[in-house]
């Protein structure tokens, strides 16, 4: 498996046109849990320190992750997640944070027993001027039957599309203070996030 | 509030919809006192984009007056903006390089998706141009919502006429960006495809920018009457051949910047079944994407191309060889608005820019559709139609 990792080029894991690599690549998520990979590099013009403290207090999630209800602390490592799911159900989970470097990753994974296991990691570089690059992967597996359907619905079949907008939503965020929005009334808006 | 709504083809309507409200901290509301049909809105009223909704509301020139505020919004009630057609944040990588029509948050996140995949990036969003540019609702109302108000809305002094500026919102800078895009030198002849609202501000820009000649091109005598008050030599497709026009013009030489303000019309994102649509049922025969080409065989060696003809997809036999083979430079894009709306106001208040000559229909709002068909029907004489909400439309007049 080492060796697999030698020999790939300078682009990053999730460009892989083999799908099957992240898998096998250890440094795109430890102790993977799931299979699809999503991920998506964006450049925040605002500080490192910045972006790291804002996703770090994970309840802030919340503003930006399209189908996170809330997510609330246990404890400095632990969390409890609560996603949309559509006919007004919700999925929880617990989840746990496997690493945390400041101001330059932080990775997490779902507890064992988790209706869609997952895990995910995100970091964070310094980029000078441009501000700062912000990569995530996010690895989950969508169980198959009733609870499946709801699942993909739930990331809109796509993984990688949910990831990408929640994404586009942080960088929005970060750097305008507010999440854009075409809507004209209240009322829209609301039906959008719906 | 009235707001003129798309409900499909060739169909039109002034509706009674809810007002706008402020959504995020950085908005304005503007009572619109002044809106224009573009030339760009007459592809939404003939069906030809994709991704367009019963009841959107169109329109992207648009001013007047600001009503209410967001608490980011650093706009006093009661200035008078004009409203920049580009929807752009003011602090992304693309607006910190003055990129505005690039900006990454302009639209929406989920809207992203189409032009990311188009174009590789998602681009600004724009307002009332379908949902794959944000589907935000348009100026042609009597209030409208704009986002970022911070960085679009520029605010006009008291006592200058609302059709005086009203331009600054697309058009002008348009047609001043394209001249800038021509790298235009002292002595240069430059060559204008296309005398619409576009064309004929290429045409005054590139005299104020120091070409020596301006020839412009078009079929319409009206319009080519127009550029023809600026200066400029003209060429009218219909009479003579553009390219041998153009060089015995030049002495052999060719012009020194070609400007394309023809192309597709639209200002939006096409998908290719749009454009094979366009060159099937509308243009028939003429073929728009020889603007581009002709003006690539004809630009002297070395020349310039400016492109502020907007293309959506693909076009096919592109002179690549002749572009190569002679050195040229392209330039093109989404107008920048809000790069240049503050020197370009100037310019008007200081009398160097004439920006209401083009104006030829004026009305109500109510009137809008009645505005869309003329438009539609009678470019030669019809020029640009403005929109007023706050008068009296003429219906309400006849029937006194
Ligand atoms: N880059 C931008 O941000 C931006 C902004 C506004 C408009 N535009 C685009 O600029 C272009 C011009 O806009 P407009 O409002 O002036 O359009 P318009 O339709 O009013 O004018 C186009 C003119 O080109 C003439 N024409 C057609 N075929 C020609 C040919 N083969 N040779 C010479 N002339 C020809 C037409 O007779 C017409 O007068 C459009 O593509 C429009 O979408 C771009
Ligand atoms: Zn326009
Ligand atoms: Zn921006």
């Amino acid at each position: 498996m080492a060796n697999v990792i030698e020999q790939r080029d300078d682009a990053p894991i999730v460009a892989a046109r083999n799908k099957d690599t992240p898998r096998d690549a250890g440094d795109a998520v430890e102790e993977p849990s799931g299979g699809a990979l999503a991920g998506w590099a964006v450049t925040i013009s605002r500080p490192v320190a910045e972006i790291y403290a804002y996703w770090r207090d994970f309840k802030n999630l919340a503003t930006f992750m399209d189908n996170v209800v809330s997510v609330s602390s246990l404890d400095s490592r632990r969390s409890h997640w609560v996603v949309k799911a559509p006919a007004g159900q919700n999925v929880e989970w617990d989840s746990v944070v496997t690493e945390d470097v400041e101001n330059e990753l932080i990775a997490w994974r779902s507890e064992a027993d988790a209706q869609v296991p997952n895990s995910g990691r995100i970091e964070f570089r310094d980029a000078g001027a441009r501000g700062t690059i912000v990569t995530a992967a996010i690895l989950y597996d969508p169980p198959g039957g009733a609870v499946g359907k709801v699942i993909a619905k739930m990331f809109q079949r796509e993984p990688a599309i949910q990831s990408r907008r929640d994404l586009r939503r942080f960088k929005q965020l970060m750097e305008t203070g507010e999440i854009a929005t075409a809507a004209r009334t209240k009322a829209q808006r609301e039906a959008e996030r719906c | 509030m009235r707001a003129l709504t798309w409900h499909g083809k060739n169909d039109v309507r002034v509706d009674s919809v809810d007002d706008p409200e402020i959504l995020n901290p950085r908005d304005a509301i503007i009572k619109v006192t002044a809106t224009a049909i573009c030339g760009s809105d007459l592809h939404l009223y003939d069906g030809l984009i994709p991704t367009m909704k019963a009841g959107d509301i169109l329109g992207h020139e648009f001013m007047g007056e600001v009503v209410e505020v967001g608490a980011n919004s650093p706009l006093k009630k009661g200035a008078r903006v004009v409203v920049p057609f580009t929807i752009a944040c003011g602090s992304c990588y693309h607006c910190g390089k003055h990129q505005y029509s690039a900006c990454d948050n302009g639209l929406p996140a989920d809207n992203q998706d189409i032009a990311q995949t188009l174009y590789g990036q998602p681009m600004s969003g724009l307002f009332g141009y379908s949902h794959m540019t944000g589907g935000y609702s348009g100026g042609q109302a009597e209030y409208v919502r704009v986002p970022f108000s911070d960085v679009g809305p520029i605010v006009i002094p008291d006592g200058v006429e609302d059709e005086k500026v009203l331009f600054l919102s697309d058009i002008l800078p348009t047609g001043w960006m394209a001249a800038e895009n021509a790298q235009i030198e002292p002595g240069d002849i430059v060559a204008v495809w296309g005398c619409g609202p576009v064309g004929l501000f290429a045409v005054q820009s590139a005299f104020l920018m120091g070409a020596d000649r301006v020839i412009a091109i078009d079929q319409f005598p009206h319009r080519l009457e127009l550029a023809k008050k600026f200066g400029a030599e003209i060429i009218n497709f219909e009479q003579s051949a553009v390219y041998e026009a153009l060089m015995e013009m030049t002495g052999g030489i060719g012009p020194d910047a070609v400007i394309d303000a023809v192309g597709l019309e639209a200002h939006g994102l096409f998908v290719d079944n749009v454009l094979d649509a366009i060159k099937t049922t509308v243009f028939l025969g003429t073929d728009r994407a020889h603007s581009i080409r002709q003006a690539i065989i004809a630009c002297r060696k070395g020349g310039r191309v400016s492109m502020p003809a907007v293309y959506g997809g693909f076009v096919d036999k592109f002179p690549l060889g002749a572009f190569m083979e002679k050195g040229l430079t392209l330039k093109t894009g989404q107008t920048h608005v809000q790069r240049y709306m503050p020197e370009l106001l100037n310019s008007i208040l200081a009398g160097t820019i004439d920006s209401t000559f083009l104006i030829s229909h004026r009305m109500s709002l109510e009137d809008a559709p009645k505005g869309y068909k003329m438009f539609h029907d009678n470019q030669n004489e019809v020029t640009k139609v403005v929109l007023k909400p706050g008068s009296v439309p003429d219906s309400a007049i006849a029937a006194e």
